[in-house]
């Protein structure tokens, strides 16, 4: 299943090579990788998502611990969390077609930020299934450009994502996840 | 006070502990080696830069302490390479510092510009890259304090050269500041609890033993842990000392040469307590049928490392001692009286066939030349080597009693290793007996590391076993290749001759019957002495998993009549 996680890391130049380079090194399957600035100066955040189990993830989870730069890692799949993609789509757009955007961009509450003689520039902020659905609808009209952001994901309220590396997280409050397969695997996993 | 930060760098090395660098000079790295003269750093010159980084490896296995390389930028970074990623594969904590352009010039392919923070990104523990000055200090507190602790490696710090020209206020940082290093002490008590579960149901279960005991000083509480539950145990290449070779419980090594009794043991247990190794695919043999009926405890201080090759069922992340100090006090004492009468016949049937039981039948084989020398050393000798069939014989034969004796390069198998790990080793003992076995490949392959020897009046006895092969590629192409020597075949130099152009007393063995006379020569002889064995050209060593094979499907020894 498809896992969304963040970390929080140290600012500083050629951090995001470094998980990069892990993600190749340990041959990671990566869906995206989102990296921005936080409330404080001296750290970064990244929002990965990618597809794999409960082990996949907690093996992704202790090799960014490997980095010195990563402070804290959480998985907020499945957990309260707010997760938001930003698309900008480009789509051929005679005049008279212009209004029938407008009222399907006015349905997914997304915007029009530009129009040109051929063409408009639709923006929409939200879930991956909600900016798909608009996609869907607007491919019939031809998709000239389209870039997305990746997600990027927040806790609601005070809660921590799922931990799954002991001693991890600033406070060390991790439980141990990694105990997670159960014992009869070991004769079939490996 | 204002100092140049190439004279920081030494105050810090110094306040490190640093005795001894090993390096190689070159235009960006001049500053360094120019402020090292005002500092009681004694400076190794070694021939060229991988020799420098194995020589820092080398001491660092050998002190259980931190590893110094200098080399310069561009080529004399890359030379350090090899030698850093042999540091990472085995967990062995040094720090490289190289030379590097102006910070202004980086990025412009300047003379001798590499970027070398980018090369050595995937084979270090960390790196850096420092521009100015008033960030070496920091720096270096940093690199040391990744070095040693947690899993150790290497480290490595890429300097530009305005930075060390640079003058600045030198204050020292007491404290470091890493909000994302926490390495782990105590493992959970609930995890533990389970451990102790699956300790009390267990009829046969097996210790393995790697290189984390040593790393982590638990060889104490390893034998207690032993002694406590009657387990036996086994160890890996570099946990061999973990537990003295004569302990009535130990099994010796493990793996794709280890004892056909330790891999018995492993295959027929019904638990594995994996101490502070990796389950490395020399270990396990094919992983599908590895050890099918055992239930696995892991104690690991990386949790990477959990579930990577094999699934277990209770991980312990900690440091390995404290995890022992916690878990050891929770145990009952067990018996497990028919389980090691099993191991005893297994034993008792590999003994029969080890040639330690063959008489005397005129050929000199390396295995007895090694032995002859563990009778003349009292087992007590620091052992280097290189990589191949001698370093599989030095593990089998050169039985050890003792933690941090054997230096030999496992994770990564570099071949060219043993001569300046040993010089490094000398450096950290020089009150110990230092050995060198090597092959007569792997030798080659840094032999102008000998000039070193001389240079430094390093008491380093080599020993070369020399087969005039390439001695386990060969033995791969008779097993698996039709016997169809592709580049195996070795001409060497006269070893004596070599030896004899540095100024070093050598002798060529030809006979078994001159081997102990040899040994008494060059442990009489101070400084380095070059021992050059003549040995049988197509020997194998066994037992031998084949690679991807069942750990209990070996190649055992033919019996001889």
């Amino acid at each position: 299943m498809q896992h969304t996680l963040f970390a929080l890391v140290e600012n500083k130049p050629g951090v995001l090579n470094r998980v990069a380079s892990l993600f190749r090194r340990r041959n990671f399957n990566i869906e995206s990788l989102n990296v921005g600035r936080t409330e404080s100066p001296d750290v970064s955040r990244m929002t990965i998502v990618m597809e794999g189990n409960e082990v996949d993830v907690s093996i992704v989870e202790a090799n960014l611990y490997k980095l010195v730069n990563v402070i804290d890692v959480q998985d907020v799949t499945n957990q309260p969390a707010v997760t938001r993609d930003l698309a900008l789509i480009k789509v051929r757009a005679k005049p008279e077609q212009r209004s029938e955007i407008a009222n399907l961009v006015s349905i997914f509450r997304a915007k029009i930020v530009d129009v040109a003689p051929e063409t408009v520039i639709v923006e929409i902020t939200g879930t991956e299934d909600k900016i798909e659905s608009l996609l869907e609808l607007l491919r019939p009209l031809g998709i000239e450009e389209m870039v997305r952001t990746g997600q990027v994901a927040m806790m609601r309220g005070t809660g921590s994502g799922e931990r799954r590396v002991p001693s991890a997280g600033s406070n060390g409050n991790g439980k141990s996840a990694l105990n997670s397969p159960p014992s009869a695997s070991s004769e079939t996993a490996n | 006070m204002k100092k140049t930060g190439a004279e920081i760098l030494w105050e810090c090395l110094v306040r490190e502990g640093v005795e001894v660098a090993f390096g190689y000079p070159g235009g960006a790295i001049m500053p360094v080696h120019d402020a090292m003269l005002n500092y009681p750093v004694h400076h190794v010159l070694t021939r060229h830069e991988q020799g420098a980084a194995h020589m820092a490896d080398g001491y660092a296995r050998a002190s259980g302490k931190v590893g110094v390389a200098l080399a310069t930028s561009g080529p004399g970074a890359t030379n350090l390479v090899t030698g850093i990623a042999t540091a990472m594969m085995d967990s062995s904590p040094i720090v490289c510092i190289t030379g590097q352009v102006p910070a202004h010039l980086i990025g412009g392919d300047a003379f001798q510009e590499t970027d070398v923070t980018g090369i050595t990104l995937p084979i270090t523990k960390h790196n850096y890259l420092i521009t100015r000055a008033d960030e070496v200090a920091q720096v270096v507190r940093e690199a040391f304090h990744i070095a040693r602790s947690g899993r150790p490696g290497p480290v490595l710090i890429d300097f530009c050269k305005n930075a060390q020209i640079e003058e600045t206020e030198f204050v020292y940082p007491e404290k470091i500041a890493l909000p994302g290093y926490r390495p782990p002490t105590h493992a959970p008590v609930a995890d533990l609890e389970k451990a102790v579960e699956l300790i009390e149901q267990a009829e046969r279960p097996v210790i393995l033993a790697g290189h984390g005991v040593l790393m982590s000083g638990a060889m104490k509480e390893l034998q207690m842990l032993a002694v406590k539950t009657q387990t036996p145990v086994a160890m890996t290449l570099l946990g061999l000392g973990a537990i003295p070779a004569s302990h009535e419980l130990s099994l010796g090594m493990m793996g794709m040469h280890g004892e056909a009794y330790a891999n018995n043991a492993i295959q027929n247990a019904d638990l594995l307590i994996a101490l502070g190794m990796r389950f490395d695919d020399r270990v396990t043999g094919n992983l599908r049928t590895y050890a099918p009926r055992a239930r696995k405890i892991h104690v690991e201080i990386d949790p990477s490392e959990v579930h990577k090759n094999v699934k277990v069922d209770v991980p312990l992340i900690g440091d390995l001692k404290t995890v022992l100090i916690d878990l050891i006090p929770m145990l009952d004492e067990y018996e497990h009286e028919s389980w090691l009468g099993q191991i005893a016949e297994w034993k008792q049937e590999s003994a029969e066939r080890s040639i330690m039981a063959w008489p005397d039948d005129g050929r000199l084989y390396t295995a007895h030349a090694i032995r002859a020398l563990w009778e003349a050393t009292d087992g007590n000798s620091i052992v280097a080597t290189g990589v191949g069939q001698h370093q599989m014989w030095a593990a089998q034969y050169y039985t050890f009693e003792h933690p941090y004796r054997l230096i030999t390069s496992g994770g990564a198998g570099t071949m060219g290793f043993g001569l300046p790990a040993a010089i490094g080793a000398w450096f950290a003992h020089q009150d110990k007996e230092v050995w060198l076995i090597d092959g007569d490949g792997s030798f080659q392959m840094t032999q102008a590391e000998l000039s070193t020897a001389v240079q430094e009046g390093a008491n380093v006895k080599i020993a070369i076993m020399n087969n005039q092969f390439l001695g386990m590629v060969r033995q791969w192409q008779e097993f698996f290749f039709d016997k169809r020597y592709a580049a195996t075949p070795l001409t060497g130099p006269d070893f004596v001759k070599i030896a004899d152009a540095h100024g070093i007393p050598a002798r060529r063995i030809t006979e078994p019957d001159q081997v102990f006379d040899a040994i008494a020569f060059a442990q009489k002889t101070t400084g380095p002495v070059v021992l050059e064995f003549r040995v049988e050209k197509e020997e194998a060593v066994y037992p031998m998993v084949p690679s991807g094979a069942d750990l209990d499907d070996m190649i055992r020894r033919p019996v001889r009549q």
